[in-house]
């Protein structure tokens, strides 16, 4: 499995999303750019510039015509996919760390962070049609977890809002309402900041990843622990297979160690866990810092990873990977 | 409210409501019970509070003593006498005014024959006794002296002798039942975080069984017994053996305030303590307390106090402080000896009395190292090279008890030397380090000594390249080889080397030469055979795992950033881990002897792995040898028995698939109703889009299309 390099970024990369088709691959990074990439061969499509800060994350629509971006510059955008020209622009008064289309791209959900004493906020915008029609009211903000949410989606049919940070508690949240409807407790639950939330495609189930050295599979109705993947390093980014029962887990050792010991130690592999049984089943080795972000292709074929490194290393499965049998 | 049970608080809230208090007026602080009762609650920290020693209390005559048996003297020579006592008191203290006090018989005028002395200090008054008991005035006085505080003491003896009450004995607990495990594994405590465990080393099962787990246990360190009996922990207050049957019963404390090395005499009889405490004043140098116990009963057997000066003369030890185990156990499994360095000297103790050997020092001048034969009462001595080459440095082998000398060694233009012994004691292998003869640099060669033939003969080995450096040597356990890793460069060069060689008189050979090893570390296996060559610290961790007896590397592996290794006691195994050395990695590896990886238990913060020894195996080296030479019987029953268990595990790892399978699809089957259930709902959502394929299915068409735009019109006119 020969590995594309993408080097378009100049700083670490933050966020990887693929469209529904899965032929085109966005990725955010901390210089201010989200790029798109041909998701085939990796090639640079284009680049959505107007951002003034690291941009955390991103979402596409199911149509692939927008784009909506959250920055630290305190700004959401909206773009236009084809194009690249901006939209709209939501002004919050401090950096704003997730984004998430809802089913039917109608609303967004995002959250901000904790800034100059303002609290963390997760907030939901209506989408307007047409751009000219777009307001920047929001539908519903809910206030309450302590520190960073380093991520917030959609449960399923919109109904709820899931959303885990630097608690280290995952809560869902009625997204008519705002009221917390359950919270993991401290034995199920991570005992560290949890870094990464992942939903399957039928959001029936999702993954998150903590710095407490797991990533955990859980119901997304009824918040039920199912797995637990124990790792030995700290886990940055997590994705789920859309085609085998496996899951990819990312991370290494914190940033600040980095430099204190060699590449081996720190352990900047994609490592592949059986979702079923919680086995390894291999890893993929490459990158040269910590792995902060990885998103499978919808088709389940390929995997692409963004590291701290500034490299975006898009993987296509070879045949072998299909017929491992555990 | 009488004899109530405790009660919980919102008992009370409702007790008070009933009554019509309110609570928050009350200061409980205020409320004072009769003295006495304590309502039916009992304090849970009354055992404590009852367990302290009741604190002793000054009678105020600690600073007087009696002298007994002086000579009766009449009025005249009275005054004379009290002459003599204060010359030879006034030596030991200050007596105070009006301190010495001689009764006079009233009725005949004469002296009774004692005296009282008070001094200005207790401690003074304490020197005094221990100085002056037993002081020959003259042959028919010899004076007893007595604290006064004692007397007393002795007047409460009974007159009449009762024999003592012999309690019934009571069977002990049986503490090498772990021996008698019916898998023959063995146990091993570790040390992580504030836990510390102890587990059977489960190699079928390819996990580790706990055995006993505490969190807290102890504040430093643990450490077994070299025979694997006990368990000591070691704490603020000294240090605690453990040991039983079935869990880790409390054996002994062994008191010793701010311990912190420990050590255990080979035999298991003696248990050495030692502190070294700042002194109050920074010019003085440090305190040092060592404690001699008797492991089987907790007796104090001897103790020995002093600066830390006194204890680090000789050796190499210098500014950088003792080194452990000061005292080094002599005379085999039987702890007969103990002894330690001292400038221009050994001191040598029996077990049997605690004092010196002959009551004095083994005089030898300028010693500077020194070592037991694991086997025998022998000492080998090194003194370094004096008088700038006038007198050439020595190595000696002595014999105790009786200081004989067996054999010596004199050794010209030397500058260090190191010395090995064979564990059985039948060999000894000195390193020595020679000067070159410009004296800059030094090359490096061996004395090798054949403790147990006739007049011990000396052989010298100097390695095929005499300018490589030694990075380690190590003897082979019971065995007649050693492995030595030699070379100046990256990747030093591992050989090995056998003492039994040539025809009637044995010399030394080598076997063979590894050429640029990652190794800088020897562990041999305790039953000898097989080897593990290790590369720790820059070679981060890579191991190699060598049989010597057909001289070929069985396997290689690596356990990165490994910082210690330990085989088990019977060489099946061997243990790799990174401890707190390293941040990252934190953790032990398990190994075949083959280097076979069997299983690997990650740990943050790491700090100790130890196996617990086992003691020597009770078979005749003859009925061993029969047992290996038909090995292949025994061996049937075992491999009929780990096939049983990979069979179970197998089934074991089948049926859990099977649960987890199972599970699995009870939950998918309930994912995939809500989602049939769901499907006009998301329509709905997404504004009746048909398709509600999940993405992963459709095949999309990748088709070119060629989209022109015009950026900009510029024009130019040309030339």
């Amino acid at each position: 499995m020969r590995p594309i390099l993408m080097k378009g970024h100049e700083r670490p990369l933050t966020f990887l999303k693929y469209n529904r088709e899965g032929d085109l691959l966005f990725s955010c990074a901390k210089d201010h750019t989200p790029t798109v990439w041909f998701a085939d061969d990796g090639e640079r499509l284009g680049t959505y510039r107007g951002h003034n800060g690291a941009v955390w994350c991103c979402d596409v629509s199911r149509d692939s015509t927008r784009l909506v971006t959250g920055s630290a510059d305190q700004s959401v955008k909206l773009w236009d996919v084809q194009t690249g020209t901006q939209l709209y622009t939501f002004n919050f008064n401090s950096p704003a760390r997730s984004v998430d289309f809802s089913v039917g791209d109608k609303l967004v959900v995002i959250t901000t962070d904790p800034f100059m004493g303002n609290p963390s906020t997760i907030q939901v915008k209506r989408i307007a049609r047409d751009p000219a029609d777009q307001t920047s009211d929001s539908v519903l903000t809910i206030k309450g977890p302590q520190g960073r949410i380093n991520r917030a989606v959609w449960g399923p049919l919109n109904k709820t809002i899931i959303s885990a940070g630097e608690d280290s508690i995952i809560r869902i949240w009625d997204a008519e309402t705002g009221n917390l409807l359950k919270e993991t407790d401290k034995e199920s639950g991570h005992q560290k900041t949890i870094s990464s939330l992942c939903m399957s495609a039928d959001k029936s189930h999702f993954l998150t990843g903590s710095a407490d050295k797991s990533a955990k599979l859980w119901d997304s109705r009824s918040l039920t622990l199912l797995k637990t993947y124990q790792m030995d390093r700290p886990v940055n980014a997590v994705a789920i297979s859309p085609l085998l029962d496996h899951v990819v887990i990312g991370g290494g050792q914190e940033a600040v160690n980095v430099t204190m010991t060699d590449r081996r130690a720190g352990k900047f592999e994609a490592k592949f866990y059986h979702k079923i049984l919680q086995d390894e089943i291999g890893g993929v080795k490459g990158h040269f810092g910590p792995i902060n972000a990885l998103a499978f292709n919808p088709d389940g074929r390929s995997f692409s990873s963004g590291g701290e490194d500034g490299y975006v290393r898009l993987h296509h499965f070879d045949p072998e990977y299909f017929s491992i049998r555990m | 409210m009488a004899a109530a049970a405790v009660l919980s608080m919102s008992e009370i809230e409702n007790k008070a409501m009933n009554i019509g208090i309110d609570l928050s007026t009350i200061v409980f602080d205020n409320i004072v019970l009769p003295p006495g009762d304590d309502f039916g609650i009992t304090s849970d920290d009354e055992d404590i509070l009852h367990e302290e020693v009741a604190p002793e209390f000054e009678t105020g005559y600690g600073n007087v003593i009696v002298v007994d048996n002086l000579p009766v003297v009449s009025p005249e020579k009275f005054a004379k006498l009290e002459g003599v006592i204060r010359k030879i008191y006034s030596q030991t203290g200050v007596i105070k005014e009006r301190g010495l006090w001689m009764p006079v018989n009233p009725g005949t005028n004469m002296t009774l024959g004692y005296c009282f002395i008070e001094f200005n200090t207790a401690q003074e008054a304490k020197e005094a006794k221990e100085k002056t008991d037993g002081y020959k005035l003259d042959k028919s006085h010899i004076f007893i002296v007595d604290m006064f505080d004692d007397i007393e003491r002795y007047m409460n003896v009974p007159e009449e002798w009762t024999p003592a009450e012999i309690k019934p004995y009571e069977a002990g607990d049986h503490l090498q039942h772990w021996l008698t495990d019916e898998k023959a594994r063995d146990q091993f405590v570790i040390r992580a975080g504030t836990v510390t465990e102890i587990f059977w080393n489960d190699a079928r099962q390819l996990r580790p069984d706990p055995v006993y787990h505490y969190q807290y246990w102890i504040d430093s360190f643990v450490q077994w017994s070299p025979l694997g009996t006990y368990l000591a922990t070691v704490h603020q207050q000294g240090a605690i053996v453990w040991g039983g049957k079935s869990t880790f019963n409390l054996i002994h404390r062994f008191p010793h305030n701010q311990v912190k090395h420990i050590d255990f005499s080979p035999g298991e009889r003696f248990l050495v303590t030692y502190s070294s405490q700042e002194p109050s004043n920074p010019r003085d140098t440090h305190r040092v307390v060592l404690n001699i116990f008797d492991l089987r009963t907790g007796k104090l057997m001897r103790d020995f106090k002093g600066s830390v000066d006194d204890f680090t003369t000789g050796g190499s030890g210098g500014l950088s402080g003792i080194s452990w185990p000061i005292f080094k156990w002599g005379g085999g499994k039987e702890d007969k000896y103990f002894a330690r360095i001292g400038k221009n000297a050994i001191y040598v103790y029996e077990t049997e009395t605690f004092i010196l050997v002959d009551k004095k020092s083994y005089k030898v001048d300028n010693v500077v190292d020194f070592s037991w034969s694991p086997t025998d009462s022998i000492l080998a001595l090194f003194v370094p090279e004096l008088g700038g080459g006038n007198q050439p440095a020595r190595v000696s082998l002595v014999q105790m008890p009786g200081k004989v000398e067996l054999r010596q060694k004199n050794l010209f233009s030397v500058s260090d030397c190191k010395m090995y012994w064979q564990s059985n004691g039948e060999y000894l292998a000195v390193k020595v380090d020679w000067y070159t003869k410009t004296k800059k640099s030094t090359y490096s060669g061996f004395e090798l000594f054949r403790i147990k033939e006739h007049d011990i003969p000396i052989e010298v080995l100097e390695l095929d390249n005499k300018n490589d450096k030694i990075i380690a040597f190590a003897w082979e356990p019971k065995g007649h080889r050693f492995a030595v890793i030699h070379g100046d460069g990256p990747r030093p060069d591992v050989s090995f080397y056998s003492m039994k060689t040539g025809g009637i008189t044995a010399r030394v050979s080598k076997l063979t030469t590894l050429k640029a090893k990652q190794a800088n570390a020897l562990y041999w296996s305790p039953a000898g055979r097989f080897i593990v060559l290790a590369g720790l610290k820059g070679f981060n961790g890579q191991l190699e795992f060598y049989n010597v007896d057909d001289l070929e590397t069985m396997a290689t592996g690596e356990h990165f950033m490994c910082t210690d290794i330990e085989w088990d006691p019977t060489g099946r195994y061997v243990a790799t881990a990174v401890t707190l050395v390293h941040v990252m990695e934190n953790g032990f590896h398990i190994w075949s002897f083959n280097g076979k990886l069997l299983y690997r238990i990650p740990k943050d913060n790491f700090f100790q792995f130890q196996w617990r020894p086992r003691p020597q195996s009770l078979l005749s080296p003859e009925k061993e040898e029969e047992i290996s030479r038909n090995l292949r019987k025994y061996s049937k029953k075992y491999e009929a028995e780990d096939q049983d268990v990979s069979l179970a595990l197998s089934e074991q790892d089948r049926k859990k698939r099977r649960v987890l399978q199972e599970e699995w699809e009870t939950w998918t089957a309930r994912w995939k109703q809500y989602h049939e259930e769901e499907r006009e709902l998301r329509l709905q959502l997404r504004d009746g889009e048909p398709s509600d394929d999940e993405g992963s299915q459709e095949q999309y068409e990748a088709k070119e299309v060629e989209a022109e735009e015009v950026l900009d019109v510029h024009e130019e006119i040309v030339d």
